[in-house]
């Protein structure tokens, strides 16, 4: 288990070195994305103006005020509450999101499937868990909305956030075949029948 | 009692604001049984961080998750209270749509097919406002909940006849709780909802989600049939975040009502562990706010 400190973008060797159950925390820049952005992207034919290759994205959509643009709130929005969605919505869109525009890294709670494991280790990505609900703490690691692109989607925007410190996060699906979730899911479905037992269930 | 309308606006935007910052200490009480016991040691890692959280959300008077949910207001309308009922529930959505717009908080709410965000919380019946009467004297009580959709997103209905018996409702529990993983983003409270018709029983489920940590079912079947599932989901070994331990589940939780001779409807709803609940409270010595 090691822990590193990426400035991001990273290229495809630095997301390959990760290991599940490894840490990362991430600085510079991070893009918030979700459900109708991924929609509108992939389904919809919008294109956004920011490059992502080798960058991270994040499942979410933030609670912002509109503050007017300034050398403080360049995008015009100052974060209010910057947490992170459950991202298994999301599972289609790992792939296009990595061939397309050169994404290295998702960030979510709870988990992806096979589909995004697969693109993963094909392409050179990895699955980063966030603690879901810890919005407040978050938000401490973002500095800056520094940009907006799809914003007519808002709070569903494309937001680029400008963090420090932003972890430590879990690895918890490398680019290995590694993933958390299947391994505590596969336990928890074999405790399945015991718990069935002690609550007096006949099979 | 005569309600003034203008005050339930008032508390209406004030109660979403205050559930979507102060964690209501039952729950704080269950994060610390739960960290108490926890023996995985992500688990523990991950318990720390949530319980940061609310220090950080208290410390920075932040909301404790981005997600400000579909907002529910639940009136109890206690004797001798005069009120207009449609203004009352005009009140509450003016309410809830001046937290959104003057706090600011984000819209979660759009509509269904065009997927439109009018950036209020508010659409075709959302609020959700949920009426009911008590035989308290002289009382008007609301509370606000901000139903997150990470726990929504996962309920379940199950219409299992009555040969399937009680078993039937127990294994579709396990089964909900393994099904969900960390999608709910637990520790959760588990709600269950048995009997009814179909909606009753999804309607039970989220009251029984939604009730505080240490109440019971008022049914002592219920009360039995929920202390009996509490004491053994955590063996599941789902964890936090669904990342492994034991903390999956603060408890489980269940209503019921009376039900068909040919049905033995069951539904679960699960509330995430940021559990957000505020309730105000309407007397003749003026309002107060609680959980």
């Amino acid at each position: 288990m090691a822990h590193y400190d990426f400035n991001m973008p990273v290229s495809e060797a630095d997301v390959r070195k990760l290991k599940v159950n490894d840490t990362v925390t991430l600085n510079r820049t991070l893009y918030g994305i979700r459900d109708a952005t991924l929609i509108h992207m992939f389904d919809r034919g919008r294109k956004t103006r920011f490059d992502l290759h080798g960058h991270a994205v994040i499942h979410t959509a933030p609670n912002v005020k509109w503050v007017g643009e300034t050398q403080a709130h360049p995008s015009g929005y100052a974060p209010i509450c910057i947490g992170t969605t459950t991202s298994a919505r999301m599972e289609r869109f790992t792939r296009p999101l990595m061939e397309q525009n050169g994404v290295r890294i998702v960030i979510g709670k709870g988990g992806l499937f096979a589909a995004s494991q697969a693109a993963f280790s094909d392409l050179g990505g990895v699955y980063l868990a966030i603690i879901g609900g810890a919005a407040a703490l978050e938000t401490t690691w973002v500095e800056q909305i520094e940009e907006v692109d799809l914003d007519d989607l808002n709070p569903e925007s494309l937001w680029k956030f400008r963090v420090r410190g932003f972890g430590p996060l879990l690895v918890a699906m490398d680019s290995h075949g590694g993933n958390l979730y299947t391994k505590v899911n596969e336990s928890a479905r074999d405790k399945r029948a015991g718990v069935l037992a002690a609550l007096g269930v006949k099979s | 009692m005569k309600i003034d309308l203008k005050e339930v606006e008032e508390a209406c935007k004030e109660l979403y604001i205050r559930a979507l910052k102060l964690l209501p200490p039952d729950i704080k009480e269950g994060f610390a049984r739960l960290d108490a016991a926890e023996t995985d040691a992500t688990g523990k890692s991950v318990l720390g961080t949530m319980i940061r959280n609310i220090k950080v959300a208290e410390d920075t008077n932040n909301l404790l998750c981005q997600d400000t949910g579909i907002p529910i207001y639940n009136v109890v309308i206690g004797r001798g209270v005069e009120v207009d009922g449609h203004a009352l529930k005009q009140a509450i959505a003016a309410g809830c749509a001046r937290a959104t717009k003057e706090h600011p908080l984000r819209s979660s709410v759009v509509h269904p097919v065009t997927r439109k965000n009018e950036h209020t919380s508010c659409g075709r019946l959302v609020p959700v406002i949920n009426v009911d009467f008590s035989a308290a004297p002289d009382t008007l009580s609301i509370e606000m909940i901000p139903k997150g959709s990470g726990s929504e997103n996962n309920s379940w209905l199950k219409m299992a006849v009555p040969a399937d018996g009680i078993d039937a409702v127990k294994t579709f529990v396990v089964d909900c709780v393994l099904d969900a993983g960390g999608k709910t983003c637990p520790p959760t409270i588990v709600g269950v909802g048995v009997g009814g018709t179909a909606d009753l029983c999804v309607h039970l489920s989220k009251v029984a989600a939604t009730r505080p940590l240490g109440s019971q079912c008022s049914d002592p079947e219920g009360a039995q049939l929920e202390a009996e599932l509490s004491a053994v989901v955590n063996q599941l070994g789902v964890g936090p975040q669904g990342l492994g331990g034991d903390s999956t589940s603060f408890a489980v939780h269940v209503e019921t009502a009376a039900t068909h001779i040919t049905m033995n409807p069951v539904a679960v709803n699960m509330q995430c562990h940021s559990a957000r609940r505020a309730r105000a409270t309407f007397t003749p010595a003026g309002l107060s706010y609680g959980y």
